[in-house]
Formats: C-alpha cells, structure tokens, sequence
C-alpha cells in the first residue's frame, strides 16, 4: 500500500509537469503579441517594448520561459496576471467558492444517484425504475449550456425559487440551484451504473447464500449487495470530479459565481496566458490527489484489489 | 434408524414461468429425511434437485419460480403456509444449506469471519465480541488451520477446499437440525473432495442431523448415503436403501446410470453412456418422461404416466417394468 502511494505521487509529478507543460505551450503558441495584448490599443514605443520583453523573459526562448515558470510556480510564485493581479491571490479567492459548490454538487449526484439507482435495480421494469430511465434521458439529452440559462430563466427568475446568481460569500441556498446544475452532468450515469450494478449483484450467489443465512430483505441488500454495487459507483464518481470542473466554467460563468471556472473562463476569453496556466495548473493537482483519494477508497471498497 | 420424520416433502410442484413457456422443474416430489441420516438426492443437470431443495430454503426467485403445489413439512409445520418472518427465523437456524461454488457463494468483500458472525448477531442477538469468538470457534471446528487469525481473511485468500469448509461452518453456526448441501464437492479436486465429504460425515454423526446430498456423482453417493432417491424430468423415479440400488436397479434410468459409470474391469471396451439429453422441462415427454432414451421402452411408456409402485418396505420405484429390470 505504502510502495503504491509513493509510485503515485511519483506519477503523478510527471503527470503535473507534463500538463503544465502542454498548457503552457499552447497558450504560448496561441498569443503572437502578449505586449500588445497587455497594453490594449495604445501603440507601444520601442523602448517599453525592451524593457517588458526583458521584465518577462520575452526574449528568451520558449524553454526559458517555461524553465522561469516553472520555477516561479515551485517556489509558490503563481506570477501576475495581464490585469497585474497576484495569481496566487486570485486563486486562494476563487478556490473556496469551487470547492463549495463541487461538494455540494458531488453529494445531491452521488446520494440521488445511488438512493434512485439501487431502488429502480430493485425493481427493474416497474413505474418508478421506467419514470427514472425517461428522466435520465432527460438529463443526458440536455447540454450544460442549454441547462444552466435555463434553469437560471425558469427557477431562478420566473418561478424565484432560487436566487439566481451567486456571489463570492455565497451560502449553501444561494449555490443549491447551481450545484444541481452541476450535478445534473453526472447523476444520469451515476443512476445507470448503480441500477444495472445492483441488479446484476442481486443475481449473485452470494445473495442466496445471505438468504439462505435467513436474513431480512432490508439487510441482504443493505449490507451485501449496496457494498458490492458500489465499487463502480465510487470509480465513475472519481472520474465524474473531472467532468464536473469542465462544467463549472459553464456553470459558474451563467450563475455569476467568482470561482475557478469563472476566472479560468475569462482568463480565455481576454487571452490572459498567465492566468489561465496558472489555474490549469492547480486544476491538474486537484484533479490528480482526488484521483488517487478514489483508488484507495476502490481498495477499501474491495479487498480483492490490493496495490502492491 | 431413527423414524421420527424431520422433513417430509410431499408431492411439491414447481414451475419457472418465463417468456418461452412454462418450465415445469419440480413435478410432484416426495422426500422423506430422518434424523441421523443422509439422503442422496441424485440426478443429471435440470432434474429439478436443486429447484427442490431451494423450494426447501424458500430461497426461490419468485418470479420467475412458483411453487404451485404441495407441502414442505418441518416437523408436522408446512413451511409453505409460514409467513415470511417466520419462514426467516426457520433458514440457518432449523435447516441450511450449502452451496456448490464456495467462491461465489460467499460474499467477496466481507472477512469470511463477518459473515460467520452475522448469523450470531442477526439471529441470536449476540454481541460483536463474543460472535467473532465463535466464529473461530466454527473455523477451528470445520478443521481450519490457525483459525484465530484466518477469520479476518477475504474469501479469496482461501483455498478451494478451505472456502467450502467456511461455507460448511457457516451452514452449521446454529446447529440445524438438517442441512441441505447442493453438490457440496463438485467445485472440487478428487482428494479435496473425499476430505469434505468426511468432514460433512464426521460433523453430521456429531449432531444427529439429517443431511440431503444432492449430486450428480454416483461415486460420492455409494459411501456416504442411507438412501438414494433418483430424480429425473422433475420426478422421484426411485428410490431405495443404498445398497439395494447399486445391486440391483428397479428403474430402468437407475441401471442406465449404474451402467454408464467407467469400470477398471470393463477396461478396452465401449463404455454405456445413456442416449440422447435430459428433456426440455417446457416440454416434458408424455407418458413415463424417460421413454425417448430407455432401453425397456415399449407402447405403454409412450401414453401411459407409470405409477409408483412399492416393491420393498424402503424401495419405491415409478417404472412400468419393475420386474424386468429387477430380472425376476
């Protein structure tokens, strides 16, 4: 277990240099004037021009560059923005705001995916089991920039249910609309996979045997088969953490959060090379310690899997 | 012998409704179990031995299994006239079963010492402490090495012979009074298998318990039965003390059975096998249901259901040429 945490965190050092570096090398590739780009439509003057290209290693090639980056990034230097904003501020601003509503979005997924999923596995065919399956192709069918304006229009504006933005001290109520937003992206595969898990662990052998040992209905699915159904559960959710940061650029970009995506977002949109490599970058760790979190809890789930 | 009944099946009807038809697995079974005793339910694949014995359990999936008629008899109580709750507290405590493929039927992410000691605590009440210590006390019974430390073992980490050991303790945690084993050996190596089969018959003697074996393998049935009962097309088609079978057969199907078994002194010549497949049980033959690969097979056999006939105090059998294949 210990071997296999350390080859990880190896891994995933290569993992977090290699993503960098990619996009660092597109953003690069993506802005031919990032002077012109900083000072807007006035007309730069030879002599500004050196002396920003030697402020930013301009005139450096693309691998000193990336080499100054990089060593800003390790020492905790996120560097500026184009808007000459502290990164690592802008940062530590808009992370609490994403993690709020990713948590909240990840729990609403996972507890009425798995809760809707075991009971439609239960009773595949029946009104409830053939309610969810059109719901979830529902779901599935809509876009998140089709869903998010929507659901912004119909619960937020006309029916007022919801407010329909949220600021950066947003509270759980104001970001409930959005979380479900978010997690819309992910419940309809959460619920298939739970229904069709369970229903194939209810045919299982060992479920006779629990019947067999004369145990109540509620226990034989609620110790033996849950535990079973859950182990592709909890992978695709690992993998889900990835969808859901795509979505939040768009999630939090219509409810007006000032969050990760939000500034990722704008970071894109003006062009702002910096930023937008800066919070990839922090994006990527996430992604990866989370990733890893998911495979050890895989092997707590099932003690058939030992990493050696 | 002891001729108090334990269990006493009578004439149990099961069928599978599906989408393809009605499967009629179990059509009018009569069983008999005596404590002490071990009765061998024999038979090919799809008899219907094993549909019988879970119609036993009540561990049937319903749909698609129904079970439209006869009585299963505990002690004089018809289990299938129990509620469900009470049908509950009779499995594991009263009869239990085990299971061919141990591997499978033990459940891969609990310690087998968890599903040891979850009969204790659902059943008995018993606290965490004091389950888990006759949980090692069921492994060390069923022979276990180091018992105290395997109960915190996986499934997985048991060897084939051991996992159906486990499964054995686990069937008999409570102490049932029967216990029904659904080709306890067939998962397993010749040696393993003669080592299970006189663990079962070591701990069965201990406890006085009644056992129904169900196989398929005529070798393990001769050394360790009291009596055979022969299915075939979802019918007892005879039945019989076990020596009396092995010499001398009254159903044709039985000696077809005993002729097809490989014999040393037979070496060089061609072995008996029985004609043809065990019937499609959504279309059962009209008549005696073995007719299309018997032998003795006559115009009768093709119409005519052939009725139960008593030819010894212990011996039934269901063929319309009894005598013939008896040879008197």
């Amino acid at each position: 277990m210990f071997r296999f945490i350390v080859r990880r965190l190896l891994q995933m050092v290569l993992t977090f240099f290699g993503a960098t570096f990619v996009v660092y090398a597109l953003m690069f590739a993506y802005v031919d004037d990032p002077l012109q780009a900083l000072v807007g439509d006035r007309p730069v003057t030879d002599s500004q021009r050196a002396a920003l290209n030697a402020r930013y290693h301009l005139d450096e090639g693309f691998f000193a560059q990336y080499w100054h980056y990089i060593k800003g990034l390790l020492t905790g230097d996120f560097g500026q923005s184009l808007t000459g904003r502290s990164i690592g501020d802008m940062l530590s601003q808009a992370w609490p705001v994403t993690i709020r509503l990713a948590l909240l979005s990840i729990v609403i997924a996972a507890v009425v995916a798995i809760g809707a999923g075991v009971l439609s596995g239960i009773r595949r065919g029946g009104v409830f089991d053939t309610v969810t399956l059109v719901l979830t192709l529902i779901v599935l069918a809509m876009p998140i920039v089709v869903l998010a304006p929507l659901a912004q229009l119909v619960f937020g504006i006309q029916l007022g249910w919801f407010p329909p933005t949220a600021g950066r001290n947003a509270g759980l109520y104001e970001l409930l609309l959005p979380a479900l937003v978010l997690g819309s992206l992910v419940i309809a595969t959460e619920l298939r996979v739970t229904r069709t898990s369970v229903a194939e662990n209810l045919r299982a052998d060992y479920v006779r045997t629990a019947k067999a040992k004369g145990l109540a209905p509620r226990r034989v699915i609620g110790v033996h088969v849950l535990r079973n159904s859950l182990i592709p559960v909890i992978t695709l959710i690992g993998v889900d953490i990835g969808v859901l940061m795509s979505g939040a650029i768009v999630t939090e970009g219509v409810f007006n959060i000032p969050g990760v995506g939000f500034n990722l977002f704008r970071g894109i949109r003006t062009e702002d090379g910096p930023l937008v490599v800066g919070f990839v970058s922090v994006l990527v760790i996430v992604f990866l310690v989370i990733n890893l979190i998911v495979d050890l809890l895989y092997a707590a789930l099932d003690p058939r899997i030992r990493y050696e | 012998m002891n001729q108090e009944i334990l269990l006493d099946v009578r004439d149990l009807h099961v069928e599978f409704r599906t989408r393809d038809g009605v499967a009629r697995a179990v059509n009018g079974v009569n069983l008999r179990l005596h404590p002490g005793e071990t009765l061998a339910v024999l038979g090919e694949s799809g008899c219907g031995k094993s549909v019988t014995a879970q119609a036993i359990m009540g561990i049937l999936d319903t749909p698609p299994a129904h079970i439209t008629g006869g009585q299963v008899l505990y002690r004089g109580v018809d289990l299938l006239q129990l509620p469900e709750r009470e049908r509950r507290k009779v499995r594991a405590n009263r009869i239990a079963m085990i299971f061919q493929d141990a591997l499978s039927a033990l459940n891969p992410v609990y310690t087998v010492g968890f599903q040891l000691a979850e009969l204790f605590r659902v059943h008995r009440g018993t606290s965490r402490g004091e389950a888990k210590r006759r949980a090692v006390e069921l492994l060390d019974q069923v022979r276990i090495p180091d018992a105290r430390r395997r109960v915190n073992d996986y499934p997985h980490q048991f060897s084939g012979g051991m996992r159906q050991r486990v499964m054995i303790a686990m069937a008999l945690a409570l102490d049932p009074e029967v216990l029904i084993a659904d080709e306890p050996t067939t998962a397993l190596d010749v040696t393993v298998q003669a080592q299970i089969m006189n663990l079962l018959a070591d701990l069965q003697r201990q406890r006085t318990m009644g056992l129904m074996l169900i196989t398929h393998d005529m070798g393990v049935v001769a050394d360790v039965a009291d009596r055979i009962a022969v299915m075939y097309a979802g019918r007892v088609v005879e039945e019989a003390p076990v020596y009396d079978i092995y010499g001398r057969p009254a159903h044709a199907y039985t000696k077809a059975l005993l002729e097809s078994i490989p014999r040393l002194d037979h070496k060089g010549r061609q072995l008996n096998v029985i004609q043809g497949l065990p019937p499609a049980l959504t279309d059962v033959p009209r008549g005696c249901s073995f007719h299309p690969r018997c032998a003795y097979a006559r115009e009768i056999c093709r119409h005519e259901e052939p009725p139960v006939y008593q030819i010894a105090p212990q011996r039934i059998a269901s063929c319309h040429f009894v005598r013939e294949v008896l040879g008197v």
